[in-house]
């Protein structure tokens, strides 16, 4: 085997090819350290690594870099989210310097909701470079030890390297090929946006398998339970490019409200056994949106714990 | 052409509240095409604040003129006779006009009339859109001829992003995801693989970024 690109434990899980089982926790809206490390205890030993959301839904909140500190802290490890909409490259890569220096070793690399979903509309958006382009600064910094300007790096930074994918978005026929573009620009995980329409997850698989694209790449798909009714209805509307068919809204709405966490729950882990079976699928990404609680017994229910060492 | 919107007659009338005497400029350019800054509007707005100020029992005397364009020192000068003799002086041309009075008599105020929102033109009868942020290197040609730069929301270089749905931008229905007609035309007539490729960050140098810019044409200098 080759040598690690950076050794993360993320890494070295899909490497080994363990079927990976990562975790999402968004940092506070404020400076409570201590309500942050309760929800990351929730997730101590529950997933291969965490990601560390950046500013999500352009609503501001602690940053990601320093969420995903204290993540290192507690002996876990992150995934730090990166989003374009914030920084310039100037800001990018001396992020990604002192991320690495605080021993983070994933990174994933997204654009950015717009700023009018968030809580500050009146910002300015900056958007100097894209997520694609931002892969391939984080990567070359890596691999070639340059700046984007080209100058070379006093010890480059070492970053296990993401980018999201949303087969979901529109148009359909063109999100395979994003997809391999992203990995062009040097990804070496996706984490899928929150898969509900599986019908058209797998139509996606398939191409993606068909182009050759799971073998550069490792794909994680991703998976959010609903905690209700009323969180389907909420994103279906209000969260940019998600396909929350009416089958799954008709599923939650035969239930009572107090039995429709459990439902959410049942059909997340339905899907987590089917991406266990699933060509192509490396993994699975539990985003459990404020419900970091929950992640024990979701992991516990869909067999996969104890996490494996590598 | 330059695209404009009048500022509100509540926004015009707090600039001249103390204004006894005023002076509206119009421009034949870009603005009297888009139906802001022309003659007409000039009288409209002359209208409107003379109502206003006779009604809260503060006339007002206002002289009018259109000149053929603002943003040209020639036809600046034109105004050079009495420019001084007014309390203040509204220009309803494109933020250029009253910086180039501005600078042209010192001695006067100048205020804008209009909000100047971008460049572009009418893609149906009153409703404009924007085409171009004057990036100052154009790479439409990579495009199709669409421009994202100015006109996906994120100025993404490899889009469309996840948010885009139905052909619509995420940050509104009322915006169509330029990046969606960039993807379907080069399917539609085989070019998919122009897209497939990382494209260099943009050197935003000869944009704004770079600071207020200047173009020199040395064959025109005298
Ligand atoms: S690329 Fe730049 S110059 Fe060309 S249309 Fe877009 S904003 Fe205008
Ligand atoms: S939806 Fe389309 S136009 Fe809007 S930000 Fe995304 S790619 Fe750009």
């Amino acid at each position: 085997m080759d040598e690690y690109k950076s050794g993360s434990n993320l890494e070295k899980i899909l490497r080994a090819g363990h079927f990976a089982f990562t975790g999402e926790c968004g940092p506070p809206k404020g400076a409570n350290v201590d309500h942050l490390k309760k929800k990351f205890a929730h997730l101590k030993g529950m997933v291969d690594a965490v990601n560390i959301t950046d500013n999500q839904t352009a609503v501001v909140r602690m940053s990601s870099l320093a969420a995903s500190h204290l993540l290192v802290h507690e002996g876990m490890e992150p995934n730090f989210q990166m989003v374009c909409r914030d920084r310039n490259r100037l800001a990018i890569t001396s992020d990604i310097l002192g991320a690495h220096a605080l021993g983070i070793r994933n990174m994933l690399c997204l654009s950015g909701d717009h700023q009018s979903f968030g809580n500050h509309t009146q910002a300015k958006n900056v958007h100097d470079i894209d997520s694609m382009q931002l892969i391939r600064l984080v990567t070359n910094m890596r691999d070639k030890g340059r700046f984007m300007n080209d100058e070379e790096i006093d010890v480059p930074p070492r970053l296990f390297v993401g980018a999201a994918c949303n087969p979901f978005a529109d148009p359909f026929e063109y999100r395979v090929y994003r997809l391999a573009n992203k990995i062009t620009a040097g990804a070496d995980f996706i984490q899928t946006q929150c898969i509900f329409n599986m019908e058209k997850f797998r139509t996606f698989m398939h191409q993606a398998v068909d182009m050759g694209l799971t073998e550069k790449c490792f794909i994680l798909a991703g998976v959010t339970p609903m905690k209700n009714l009323g969180m389907a209805n909420f994103m279906a509307k209000f969260v940019p490019g998600m396909d929350i068919p009416d089958a799954l809204k008709k599923r939650l709405k035969g239930v009572e409200k107090a039995k429709q966490a459990e439902e959410g729950i049942c059909f997340a882990l339905e899907q987590i056994e089917e991406f266990k079976q699933m060509e192509g699928v490396a993994g699975v990404h539990l985003m459990a949106i404020e419900w970091e609680h929950k992640v024990p017994e979701i992991a516990e229910r869909a067999g996969v714990l104890p996490r494996p060492k590598v | 052409m330059i695209v404009a919107d009048r500022k509100s007659l509540e926004e015009i009338l707090a600039m001249v509240q103390e204004k006894h005497k005023i002076l509206i400029v119009g421009c034949r350019g870009c603005v009297t095409v888009c139906n802001v800054g022309g003659e007409k509007e000039v009288e409209i707005l002359e209208a409107s604040i003379n109502l206003a100020r006779k009604t809260s029992d503060q006339p007002i005397e206002i002289e009018t003129v259109t000149i053929e364009r603002q943003c040209d020192n020639e036809y600046v000068a034109q105004l050079k006779e009495g420019i001084n003799t007014y309390d203040a002086v509204v220009s309803l041309a494109c933020g250029v006009g009253p910086q180039f009075l501005s600078e042209a008599y010192p001695d006067q105020l100048f205020f804008p009339g209009v909000n100047t929102t971008f460049f572009g033109g009418a893609v149906s009868h009153g409703v404009w859109e924007e085409r171009c942020q004057g990036c100052g290197t154009c790479i439409i040609h990579h495009f199709d001829g669409l421009c994202p730069v100015a006109r996906c929301a994120k100025s993404l270089l490899h889009g469309p992003c996840g948010g885009s749905s139905d052909g619509l931008c995420e940050v509104s229905k009322e915006t169509l995801c330029i990046w969606d007609m960039i993807v379907k035309k080069k399917m539609e007539q085989g070019r998919l693989n122009d897209l497939l490729t990382v494209m260099e960050a943009k050197d935003w140098r000869s944009a704004r970024d770079g600071g207020p810019r200047r173009s020199i044409r040395e064959e025109l200098i005298p």
